[in-house]
């Protein structure tokens, strides 16, 4: 049974919830379209930090005191809310990392190491950030394993005669970003977790541009793996959260050691902890952790189907209205329905850096450069495009103003 | 508009760059690149009685870092090896009159550090650590 609540929203009182949006920049007010790179937090979790510490900061699962009682709680409460925000099956089947480049990274080096050897074969897409490239690259030297890169059309999208060739029997793991930071592409990853499942191969999803956006359901995509990060989606900075199927993190060796992730620690060795604490070794981000729970419920309580379908209504009325713009081209899907709200452009020979600091006398917020895809950039042929990217908060209104810059810019350059 | 960062004369310079392209013979010549904005700057110089004779610049990147460049070889032209070598930061930020602020200094320094790298590569000397921090 699913019961969707009609999508309605008033972003301007949302608006009033986000203490930064008040703020001038360069005499102007802020236009923060960089919501890509990081969201803004709403005050609902910048209040939950600070009562943490301000009223129970303590250590967690070790100390026999109210306060490490009440911390301890308020963690697992935080980890018991992302399970169902993201649908798993487990609550244990969430660990928290400190980001989506660390999730990957403990996948690469965890898992990687016990089941990646010579000759096998480890399948990205063109489109990954370097995150999801790197620490397979890292993992593929040491242990003779090839790295394959799945290619994009014209249109942005994943080429399906490149998903079935490559493939195949050897393939170990395919791992794929859900929304691509550069395209804002989405990618058909429940199809592709089904193909790779079939070759035995395990599939790692790079959630970091689809969770904080739209509805991520684990048991929809039936990932082995998945990753995002909690600054992303309204939460702190430096934490995270790794998504794995409870039978391969019980089997995979830990990632880090030390404290809180053993059982019992001997001068000839230890053991484990059970899940989730055998991969969290360390004092963790107990404040990141509370904030996050606190961001997931703010996200709860807009709705995820409101917030897609606002990003959505933005997302069609930029490319609209940029593709007005004389010079300007812009990458990725030119359908709404099938991208997330990252707007990839550039203005006639004008360098995404020029541009970004153009708009920036104007108080918007854009990113410029490579966006740490730069084998997409290479494939595109571009040493860098600049980028717009909306959240909940943002407004047509705002878009506009964008465009009124990017005429100014166009001037300014001649282009 | 009036744009702080984009005056006239470093758009004119970045349109109509002076001393682009290559030099016949080049007695040496330094490339590099600003990792962050993917900028590149090569320099070429024509050496002669410790003084720069002739000098040529080429590139891509953004509009500071080229035009910066392109500065820095009409200041260049003439100078002796060791005034090269003195020439700061603060020269450059004359040159453009403006400071980028801290996030786009790294692309107005580029051809500053690059030609540096040609005066030390010519003499043969250890590059020096503040040149190699520049950028």
């Amino acid at each position: 049974m699913l019961v969707e609540k009609q999508a309605t929203i008033d972003v301007s009182k949302i608006r009033e919830e986000f203490p930064i949006l008040r703020r001038k920049v360069n005499g102007k007010p802020l236009i923060y379209f960089d919501n890509a790179a990081t969201s803004q937090k709403p005050k609902a979790v910048i209040d939950a930090i600070s009562d943490y510490y301000s009223n129970y900061n303590a250590n967690i699962h070790r100390g026999i005191h109210k306060l490490a009682e009440e911390a301890t709680l308020a963690h697992e409460e935080a980890r018991e809310k992302i399970s169902k925000f993201i649908n798993a099956r487990h609550t244990e089947e969430v660990i928290f990392v400190r980001n989506t480049t660390e999730a990957v990274n403990l996948v690469a080096y965890a898992w990687g190491r016990a089941n990646v050897s010579k000759g096998d074969k480890i399948v990205l897409t063109i489109m990954e950030h370097h995150s999801n490239i790197v620490p397979w690259q890292l993992l593929a030297k040491e242990r003779g394993a090839r790295v394959e890169f799945i290619k994009v059309d014209e249109d942005g999208f994943l080429r399906q005669d490149e998903i079935h060739e490559m493939i195949d029997d050897r393939t170990k793991l395919v791992g794929i970003t859900h929304a691509c930071n550069v395209l804002g592409t989405i990618n058909p990853v429940r199809d592709i977790a089904r193909t790779a499942h079939r070759y035995g191969a395990l599939v790692l999803v790079d959630a970091a541009q689809s969770t904080p956006h739209m509805r991520v359901d684990i048991k929809d995509i039936d990932p082995d793996f998945l990753a995002f990060s909690a600054h992303k989606m309204m939460g702190p900075t430096g934490i995270g959260v790794l998504y794995g199927k409870k039978e391969l993190l019980e089997s995979m060796p830990p990632f880090l050691g030390g404290g809180e992730m053993i059982k019992e620690v001997h001068t000839t060795g230890a053991s484990w902890k059970e899940l989730p604490y055998k991969y969290e070794a360390g004092t963790p981000d107990i404040a990141g952790a509370i904030g996050f729970g606190a961001a997931v419920d703010y996200l709860n309580k807009i709705g995820m189907q409101a917030i897609r379908e606002h990003e959505r209504e933005i997302t069609a009325y930029a490319l609209t209205r940029m593709a007005g713009v004389s010079g300007v081209v812009i990458y990725g899907p030119k359908n709404p329905d099938q991208r997330v709200g990252v707007v990839s452009f550039n203005l006639g020979d004008i360098h995404a850096h020029d541009l970004a600091s153009i708009l920036d006398e104007e108080g918007i917020a854009i990113r410029s450069g490579h966006h740490c895809a730069q084998p997409l950039m290479e494939f595109l042929g571009v040493p860098a495009t600049a980028r717009a990217s909306f959240y909940i908060y943002n407004t047509k209104e705002e878009v506009d103003i964008l465009i009124g810059a990017l005429e100014k810019a166009r001037k300014l350059f001649g282009s | 508009m009036s744009s702080d960062i984009y005056r006239d004369i470093i758009l004119d310079y970045y349109r109509h760059p002076r001393n682009f392209g290559d030099l016949p013979n080049p007695d040496v010549r330094a490339k590099d690149s600003n990792p962050l904005c993917g900028d590149i700057i090569e320099m070429q110089l024509k050496i002669g009685n410790g003084r720069v004779e002739d000098i040529r610049f080429k590139g891509k990147g953004c509009a500071i870092s080229q035009a910066s460049a392109s500065m820095l070889t009409e200041v260049a032209k003439g100078k002796t090896l060791d005034e090269i070598k003195a020439l700061s930061k603060s020269d450059v930020l004359n040159l453009l009159g403006i400071n980028p602020g801290p996030t786009r200094i790294k692309c107005a320094l580029l051809g500053l550090k690059v030609i540096k790298l040609a005066v030390y590569g010519y003499l043969g000397q250890a590059i020096a650590e503040d040149v190699k921090q520049l950028v």
